[in-house]
Parts: C-alpha cells; structure tokens; sequence
C-alpha cells in the first residue's frame, strides 16, 4: 500500500485488522506521510498528516506569485483580494467594467474576482486612469496578483 | 404487473463503465458506488483535480479542460466527447454542474450514452419554476400564494392579492439567487424592475413572479426515487438551517413534525412524482408553516443531492446503487412496504470559509486532516492531508454524518465527532457546527429558516 495513495476503503481495512486485536494505538509513518489511528472513546479517530510537500503534480497555485510580479515606479497596483478567477466584464458578451485609458474614480469596480463561487467585486481604491490590464477574462488569479494598474491623479 | 416490470428483462443493459461527470466528495462517494457493484467508474477532471483523492479512487480519469468549471465541469461537449473517448455507457453528473441540463442530457441520448438522471421533459418541466408551480397545482398541491409577473404594471394588482411582505423571485434562480423581499409597496415597482433587469443578465431569463414571504417557515422536503412508472418516497429532510439560502445541516427525519403532516407530504410528494411519470431520483422541496400547519411547493430538484446520506443513514438504502439501477432501465427494486426509516441521522456540512470573517472563502493547501470513525459515523470527503482546495469551486470540503436510535443520541454523537474533526491548512466552519450544536434551539429541534440569522447575529458573526 502506498500511503501517499491511502483511501478511506484502506483505513477501514487497518482497523478492521486492528480491532481484532487489543491495540489502542497505531502509528504508520513513511518519509512524507503519517497516519495515526487512536481507540478513542466510542471509536477510531483518524489522523493524516504529510511532512514535506504536497502530493506531487496537484495543481499549482494560479498564476505567479504576487511578489514576483514588477510594477513600474509611480504606478499603482490593484490587487486579487483573493485567490480565483477574474473576470474583466460583469457576464459573458458585455462590455470590460475598464478599458485601458479610462478614468477610474476609488470606488470604480475594475473586475470581478471569483472565489468558490463567491463574486468579489474589486475596485480601484485610486482616483485615476488605467494604464495596464495585467490578466485576461477568466483567467486564474493568485492571491494578490496585479490586476489591474493605475496611474493616480496629480501623480 | 406494470410494463415498468415487463420491460426488465427485455431492455434493462447493464451498466460496466459509467462516466462520473464531478468532481470532490460526491464523485469520491458515486465512485464508491461504482466499484461495490463492480462497475468501472472513470472520473472526468478539469486540470486542477487530476491528483485529487477521486482521480484516485477512480479507475481512469480523463481531462475535460482548465480549472474554471465554464472551460471543463460545465462544458456540455467536453463531457459528452470524455464518456465517448472513456467508453462510458453512462454519465453520473452527481449535484450542481450539468445535473440538471436538459442539454447534457439531450445529447446523451444523441451519442447513445444514458444520462443518470431524469428525462430532458422532466428537467424542463421543474426547472422552469413556474412550470413547476402549475404542475404542483394540477397534483392538488398548495403552493405559496404568488404567480407570475408578466407585466411590470401589474405588480401592485398582484400584490395585493398576495399581500406584503413578498418576494420576488427570478423564473430561471435557484439557491437563493435572483430573489428579493419586499415589505414596502412603494418599493414594489422599482424592486420588479430591478429584478427583471437582473434575472435577464444573470440568466438570459427575464420573467420574475411574485410568492407571499413565509416568515416562520422550516424547509421540509421528501425524497422520491422513480422509474418512470412507479414512485415511491423515502421519507422526509430538514434542511432549516441554512445561510443566505444556503443548507448547513440536514437531518432526517424532520424532526416535531406533526405525523399526519408529514404522511401529508409523502402523498403530496409521490403525486408530483406520479404526475410527471418521474425516473431516477429526486426531491420535493416544501415550506412548512408551522403556525398554521400547513405546506406549500417550492420546487423539485430533479438530480442526487448533497443532503442524501441522512435518507441513507436511516432506510439502509444506497441511493446511488438505485439510481444506477433505474438507469441501467429495471423497474424500481423497491416497493413502498420496503421503506422503513430506523433512528435519526444528522449531518452538517464543513466548508472551507472563515466563519468568523463574513465566511469568507478559504482555498489553498490542507496540511493536516482528521476525521472520526465509528458507529454512527460516516465522512463523506475528498480530504486528506495534502490535498488542495482550489478556489474555482464551491467550499465544501466534508460531509459529517452521525446516525443513532434518537435523534438525542444522534445530537450526542455528532457532538463528538465534530470534537474529532481536524483540519490545518485551510478554516474550515467545523467551529461553527461545535456551536451550533451545543444551542438550546438546536438540541430541542424544528427550527425555521430564520433561526440561523438570528443564531450568527447573536454570538456576533451575523
């Protein structure tokens, strides 16, 4: 058995095997994974831990990290509130909430960022005009990313 | 002997490998299903969910597209090309996504593939909520006094028969979406207006209709399974205790109902079921006005829902297992005779959300996962340490399940299970569910779909 590759249908076979005997306690440990499964009270409980990375291949964070991203001096970012997918128009088909050039005011929605299925609109949070739209429609967000860059009035 | 019977041996076709068109816990628990009948199951992943516990369980896995579910999970011909590629007799859409697209399930039966669910006429008769509407009122079935809202002019004419506070409530919504309450009359124009302009937007459907607000009502609904001939029901859910519409505990059965009520809802539920001649498996969904004890129709949900292992837990009934089997075209297996509700079982759902924050969402990495075992327990999930949460999904991350003789003990037991419920990496609202459970209202029961609100604003996270 691989633990990395441990099912539920797994666990149920160890304790089936492990109830038949007197043991309170069991401890499985490889490199990157442990399992404990401890008689407690009324049953098992079961707990997994991994030790190094998450399991190899699962998916990457969306996008890069937000530290990585350059913004040119003078200009200011607006930025995921959380990780998604952002969206630039309010449904499939409409206009973009902002185009490069436009004016925006703080309170302007610039896009929306989708998180678990919860809209989360993002406005500018700067008085001024658009000079970048860093993500396309319906693109993957990390938490943070640069959306959207304004250059503020009187800048 | 009904030609539901008859036709058993004639065209029933054995299923052996059934596309599993979801993804998190419920593709984990249709998988399961799957290989206990010795059916292969192949799972269809969108990128993000290729190394996921299911992928894993699954016997193949094949790609459907990028991680936002409009790219893979909600596209009709992705789904179809993967179960035709995979060699899929069947596409189990489990609940969300295509569950209930007449598309998917026209194009199915276009490709020779049976659709694990009701008939495109059976979906296009209750996802038209008001097509649902007359349909419960043509089975004898009250429904909340409202109707439909043709003209913006009419609205007050309508209002007044139905009488303030009432909600407007968009045709194509659901969940809680495309809905207003209005309580002032003067508001009445410009709400229908707004709703009218949203509903046309959010989904390409303007018309709205009008429904009287039920201020102390408990969500009430009954299970049905059919084959197309023959309906049976097993039994009632409560599902009060919800958020902004949304269910965060179920159990079954409805707990201090009055008894020829519910017998009353089991009749009224088969006979929607009957009028439509349903196949497969679905839900009656009722408002129960505890003050005047009565009920009215909500709508039917014409797919498996989150809240079915409750029904599980006290019929012994494998829900899936007979959804497969109406499937694969045999008559119902079970006759009504055969449903019998032992116990209480209880279940709440563990979202990834911060409930302390507005419940805000909460993807990314979970480093750590316990979950209990034991009598009376049953997990329901597709975590485990090291699994991703990723954010283009709903937040659901766990199914907590406690069974017991009473539902007192059931109460009992789902408090130590949740004292047993650990999860690092991600918040989760399993806090929230240790609260919840130790509150006064919620040990005595029957609860109304208000209770929640005022239960989050009382200990300061409304």
């Amino acid at each position: 058995m691989n633990p990395s590759n441990l099912t539920d249908e797994d666990v149920r076979d160890i304790l089936e095997l492990v109830d038949s005997t007197t043991v309170d306690e069991l401890h499985l440990r490889t490199s990157r994974f442990s399992l404990t499964l401890r008689r407690d009270g009324g049953g098992w409980t079961r707990s997994t831990t991994v030790h190094a990375d998450p399991v190899e291949g699962e998916q990457a964070e969306p996008h890069e990290p937000p530290d990585a991203e350059q913004v040119p001096p003078g200009l200011v970012p607006v930025r995921a509130p959380l990780p998604g997918t952002f969206y630039r128009a309010p449904k499939p088909g409409a206009a973009p909430f902002v185009e490069v050039g436009d004016h925006v005011e703080d309170t302007t929605v610039v896009g929306i960022v989708e998180t678990m299925k919860l809209m989360n609109s993002v406005v500018a949070g700067t008085a001024g005009t658009v000079t970048e739209i860093r993500l396309g429609n319906a693109a993957p967000a990390a938490q943070g990313a640069v959306l959207v860059l304004i250059e503020a009035d009187g800048s | 002997m009904t030609a539901a019977r008859n036709r058993t041996a004639a065209t029933a076709r054995p299923l052996r490998r059934v596309l599993v068109a979801n993804r998190g816990e419920i593709a984990a628990r249709i998988i399961r299903t799957c290989r206990r009948l010795g059916i292969e199951a192949v799972l269809a992943v969108s990128d993000a969910d290729t190394r996921t516990l299911p992928a894993r369980l699954a016997d193949a896995t094949v790609r459907l597209g990028p991680p936002p579910s409009a790219a893979s999970y909600l596209d009709v011909s992705a789904v179809v090309s993967a179960a035709v590629a995979s060699g899929a007799q069947a596409v189990h859409p489990g609940y969300g996504f295509l569950s209930e697209n007449q598309r998917l399930a026209r194009a199915c039966a276009d490709a020779g593939i049976v659709f694990v669910g009701a008939t495109p006429a059976q979906l296009a008769a209750v996802g038209d909520k008001l097509r649902a509407r007359a349909h419960a009122e043509a089975a004898g079935i009250p429904v909340v006094p409202g109707g439909e809202l043709t003209d913006p002019a009419d609205a007050a004419e309508l209002a007044e028969r139905i009488g303030f506070p009432l909600l407007v409530k968009a045709v194509g919504g659901g969940g809680g979406r495309g809905m207003k309450r209005v309580t002032d009359p003067a508001r009445l124009l410009p709400t229908v207006e707004l709703a009218m302009s949203e509903a046309q937007a959010a989904f390409g459907d303007p018309r709205v209709y009008l429904e009287r607000f039920i201020a102390s009502g408990r969500h009430v609904e009954v299970q049905l399974l059919g084959d197309g001939e023959r309906v049976v029901h097993l039994g009632t859910r409560d599902c009060s205790v919800q958020r902004r519409y949304q269910k965060l505990i179920e159990e079954a059965p409805a707990p201090v109902l009055d008894e020829h009520l519910r017998e009353d809802m089991h009749r009224a539920a088969v006979r929607f079921g009957q009028r439509l001649g349903y196949r497969g498996l679905g839900t009656v969904e009722f408002l129960v006005d505890t003050r005047r004890r009565s009920f009215y129709f909500l709508e039917m949900n014409a797919r498996i829902q989150v809240e079915h292992p409750v029904t599980e837990a006290v019929t012994g009934i494998d829900l899936v297992a007979e959804q497969l089997a109406v499937a694969e075209g045999h008559p119902l297996r079970l006759a009504q005779a055969d449903v019998v509700s032992r116990g209480h079982a209880i279940e709440c759902r563990i979202n990834a959300e911060d409930y302390t924050n507005g419940f805000l969402p909460h993807p990314g990495t979970v480093s750590h996962a316990e979950w209990p075992v034991g009598e009376g327990i049953r997990v329901d999930t597709h975590v485990q340490a090291g699994s991703q949460v990723p954010p283009f999904y709903d937040s659901l991350l766990a199914k907590l399940i406690v069974h017991a003789p009473t539902r007192a003990a059931a109460v009992q037991r789902l408090r130590g299970a949740l004292a047993r419920c650990r999860v690092e990496g991600v918040r989760t609202t399993i806090g929230l569910h240790e609260a919840v459970v130790a509150d006064q209202a919620f040990v005595v029961g029957g609860v109304d779909t208000a209770w929640f609100g005022r239960y989050l604003a009382g200990i300061g996270h409304g």
